[in-house]
């Protein structure tokens, strides 16, 4: 069967917000996910994920966008997403452009892992100007250390690189927050897969 | 098998764009194999879109009607194989007839227009098409290099079925002199550029009230049995 060709990707530019991440960004548009990936009924414990994505001269970038996309405590991922919000939500979408480091914070449970072989992990999705593909790369969790010596995924990284797709926990009481960077340049620069 | 075609799509660093140069990755990326990227994204349902949600020239209004050339904008999202994808998140995002988009930072000395925002959203139908009405954005004044001017676009973000489905990508309209200017158009191969242009369709024109075009999405294709 003949092949179409894929549509050619272009960058998502500087000025998404007032379409994608509208509510965060305040402008008068309405967002259908947004930093908090579980709806205040949802079950489970709370977390936060929080870095910043650092260029090649490690300044973070202040026009990046984020969506991570996850399991829920029990290793299954939602099906159906709507508003209002109920329950598990699993998909976040953030700008790195409103907090005065330009960080971002996602608010959600630990995902369970979905299968032997497969340690808890956040998939991550990666825009910014500047960059004229999305990209992919995964959280994994420094508390889960076991689990992800046997991760399918993990194995294909280069030993010397899989940190960079290990969030690491904090250490601040409160709220348990797991502090992940990505580098898009350099020698800490994060690991990408081509999906 | 590589997945990202180069015949099709742009390169990760493209120095005449010259945000990519400290933006791109420096190292390969990893090839993931099928089984780990059979990975389902959500579906989205018909409450998460607005009523107004897809004409851009109703959803903003304050006090009258957005200036412009209103235009209607439709096609249809498919994968590689030419499958129509149904229920598929379209967004979109664009400057306004002036050109100037209403993001808080940008500073292009063009008009705002009280009565558009810019933004739109909503899914694909069962046989994969979607359906906007829009003001034809302006051209925009940007800082890549002196006299730096973008061609007419809109911005375009595709979420399908599986996570290989996410496209971000923008329509240009056909005939832009701009073209041979823009770095960014430029990036995609020769042969591929076309792929980003709208059709003029006169045939789909609402008459006495919106010309149209034609702009079709093809996505990465679902995981194929060899034999299909």
């Amino acid at each position: 069967m003949e092949r179409l060709r894929r549509t050619p990707s272009q960058t998502i530019g500087p000025f998404f917000a007032y379409g994608l991440t509208a509510r965060q960004y305040g402008y008068d548009f309405n967002s259908i996910v947004t930093g908090s990936m579980i709806a205040d009924n949802g079950p489970g414990n709370r977390v936060q994920i929080s870095g910043k994505v650092l260029d090649g001269n490690d300044a973070p970038i202040s026009d990046a966008m984020l969506e991570c996309w996850q399991a829920d405590a029990e290793g299954r991922f939602n099906k159906m997403i709507r508003l209002p919000h109920d329950g598990f939500i699993g998909l976040g979408r953030l700008g790195t452009g409103t907090e005065p480091d330009f960080s971002f914070r996602f608010t959600t449970i630990k995902p369970g892992s979905m299968r032997e072989g497969m340690a808890p992990h956040i998939n991550i999705i990666l825009f910014m100007r500047g960059s004229l593909h999305h990209l992919y790369t995964r959280i994994y969790f420094s508390d889960e250390a076991e689990a992800n010596q046997s991760d399918e995924l993990l194995k294909i990284v280069p030993e010397e690189r899989r940190h960079t797709l290990v969030a690491k926990r904090s250490r601040k009481s409160g709220i348990p927050e797991y502090l992940f960077d990505i580098h898009m340049q350099g020698a800490k620069e994060t690991v990408f897969f081509e999906i | 098998m590589e997945t990202i075609d180069y015949q099709v799509q742009p390169p990760y660093l493209y120095p005449d764009y010259k945000s990519t140069v400290f933006r791109s990755p420096t190292k390969p990326l990893i090839l993931v194999s099928d089984k780990l990227k059979d990975i389902s994204l959500p579906a989205f349902g018909e409450s998460a879109i607005g009523p107004l949600d897809n004409d851009l020239t109703k959803n903003a209004r304050k006090n009258g009607e957005p200036l412009g050339e209103r235009i209607k904008v439709s096609g249809k999202v498919q994968d590689e194989y030419g499958h129509p994808l149904p229920h598929v998140l379209v967004e979109i995002w664009q400057a306004n007839a002036s050109g100037r988009y209403i993001h808080k930072s940008e500073i292009h000395d063009a008009p705002l227009d009280p009565n558009f925002l810019g933004a739109g959203r909503m899914l694909t139908d069962k046989e994969g098409r979607y359906l906007l009405y829009t003001i034809k954005p302006g051209a925009y004044q940007w800082g890549n290099h002196y006299n730096a001017w973008r061609p007419n676009h809109i911005h375009f973000s595709v979420m399908g079925h599986q996570i290989g489905h996410r496209l971000v990508t923008q329509m240009y309209f056909p005939g832009d002199p701009l073209f041979e200017f823009d770095p960014i158009f430029n990036s995609v191969p020769k042969s591929a550029r076309e792929l980003l242009i709208a059709k003029f369709r006169m045939d789909w024109t609402d008459p006495e009230f919106a010309l149209a075009y034609e702009f079709n999405l093809v996505l990465n294709g679902r995981l194929q049995t060899p034999f299909e």
